[in-house]
């Protein structure tokens, strides 16, 4: 089951919600473990889980990837990410410019000689490369990004972060979600960037269920608005987690129900858990309540996806 | 010589039009003569990114050998200077007294771009 936690405004508590349930979600399942394997004392959970690991996080947020505070990773993102771009052999080419007729992202420009390449514009498409008359396109490889996956807090934890000025998120997005090399997970959340643009649709896209964290203010129900309309776009069940409750009012609440959205949680603007944030501390890891609430949660989004499943979505 | 002007018209009258990637039309003029050719700059004026590639690439069609506009950005310059376009700014006002002051040599050549991307 991938779960993706996404949000219209920023700062609402994605990262927050989402490494703290897949903290809680994964001692759950290492507990579960320990009781089928006839109940010894293991003192840490991560002791206790063998090396198997059932539940996976995944930071989509690579312009500014923030998981890695809380989880204190002992790896670090040194893949490197490439993408493809045209080259174009100079002898082959007859400047002809129909690679830069065809062009949608407007990356060649046809000049008398050889075509001009803007590769901060191309988008790896190869249309170039497949229309040329002469065969003079080949595609070599830029590099955009890094990611970095390994074992942490009895999770498999994934990251990536964008090359400083670049300007496509989305290649190194999909490196993160590339689970070919992962071991088998039966739960993956993905935390995905801020708003509703292609960064955070590539993070949703493929999700069995997104959660939309919001704050019940203004700003919080106009972005959420948004972020609703891109997820019901998108086709995917949804729901909300109300974070900071308390600090505003009711409208978030009020359009939820108006609009039939089920609110999934609703987690206190509470100052141990604010405190225990700003110190870049897991809360779940030491607080059993909320992290039975969390465990709860991912209960309900289960029972949530089989509701879309029968009645088509809402 | 073929100069193109960015303007907001297809006439000599026309203003120019101050943003390079985004203008309504090209038109390309031939010096003395100031018989005039107005191209819509459609790829421009729509595109999501590289609308200075495009109009870039209009001016080039177009063979001329300058170009006049009021700001020119980075992926504009870049695409004319690989072209061997020199770029000249003009301070606001239509396409003939922009013209007017091309050949007073009141214009300064471009050694770059003036403005960011999406300015």
């Amino acid at each position: 089951m991938k779960i993706a936690i996404a949000s219209g405004k920023g700062g609402t508590g994605k990262t927050t919600l989402a490494v703290n349930l897949a903290v809680a979600l994964g001692r759950q399942r290492s507990a579960v473990e320990e009781e089928q394997t006839g109940g010894q004392d293991f003192t840490d959970s991560r002791e206790a889980m063998d090396g198997k690991v059932a539940v996976g996080l995944l930071d989509c947020d690579v312009e500014e990837p923030n998981c890695h505070l809380y989880l204190k990773p002992q790896f670090a993102a040194d893949q490197t990410v490439n993408v493809l771009i045209p080259q174009v052999d100079e002898e082959a080419c007859t400047g002809c410019g129909l690679c830069a007729r065809v062009c949608e992202f407007n990356a060649l420009l046809a000049l008398p000689a050889v075509p001009l390449l803007l590769p901060e514009l191309c988008h790896a498409c190869g249309v170039c490369a497949y229309v040329c008359p002469n065969k003079a396109i080949s595609e070599v490889e830029r590099p955009v990004g890094q990611v970095g996956a390994g074992t942490v807090e009895g999770l498999y934890f994934r990251f990536g972060a964008l090359n400083v000025g670049e300007a496509r998120a989305t290649p190194v997005i999909r490196a993160v979600k590339d689970l070919s090399g992962a071991p088998a997970l039966d739960t993956v959340i993905l935390d995905a960037p801020p708003g509703v643009a292609c960064p955070a649709v590539e993070t949703m896209r493929g999700a069995d269920y997104v959660l939309l964290v919001t704050e019940p203010t203004p700003f919080g129900l106009h972005d959420l608005e948004l972020a609703v309309e891109a997820t019901r776009e998108l086709g995917l069940p949804f729901g909300v987690v109300i974070n900071r409750a308390g600090v505003g009012d009711s409208r978030v609440s009020d359009f939820c129900r108006t609009q039939n959205i089920p609110v999934l949680l609703e987690i206190p603007d509470d100052r141990q858990i604010a405190e225990a944030c700003s110190r870049g501390q897991v809360f779940s890891a030491t607080n059993k309540q909320f992290a039975h609430k969390l465990c709860a949660l991912v209960s309900r989004v289960q029972a949530e996806i089989g509701i879309a499943t029968t009645s088509g979505g809402r | 010589m073929k100069i193109a002007v960015t303007a907001s018209g297809p006439e000599l009258t026309s203003p120019v039009d101050q943003r390079f990637g985004r203008a309504r039309y090209v038109v390309f003029v031939d010096l003395p003569g100031r018989t005039l050719q107005a191209v819509e700059n459609r790829g421009g004026v729509n595109a999501a990114q590289g609308a200075g590639v495009q109009t870039a690439q209009t001016v080039i069609d177009g063979k001329a050998e300058a170009v006049i506009s009021g700001h020119c950005g980075p992926k504009a310059f870049r695409a004319l200077a690989a072209a061997g376009i020199r770029v000249y700014l003009t301070p606001p006002g239509s396409v003939a007294e922009a013209l007017d002051r091309f050949e007073r040599g009141e214009l300064n050549e471009a050694s770059g771009a003036d403005v960011d991307g999406h300015w």
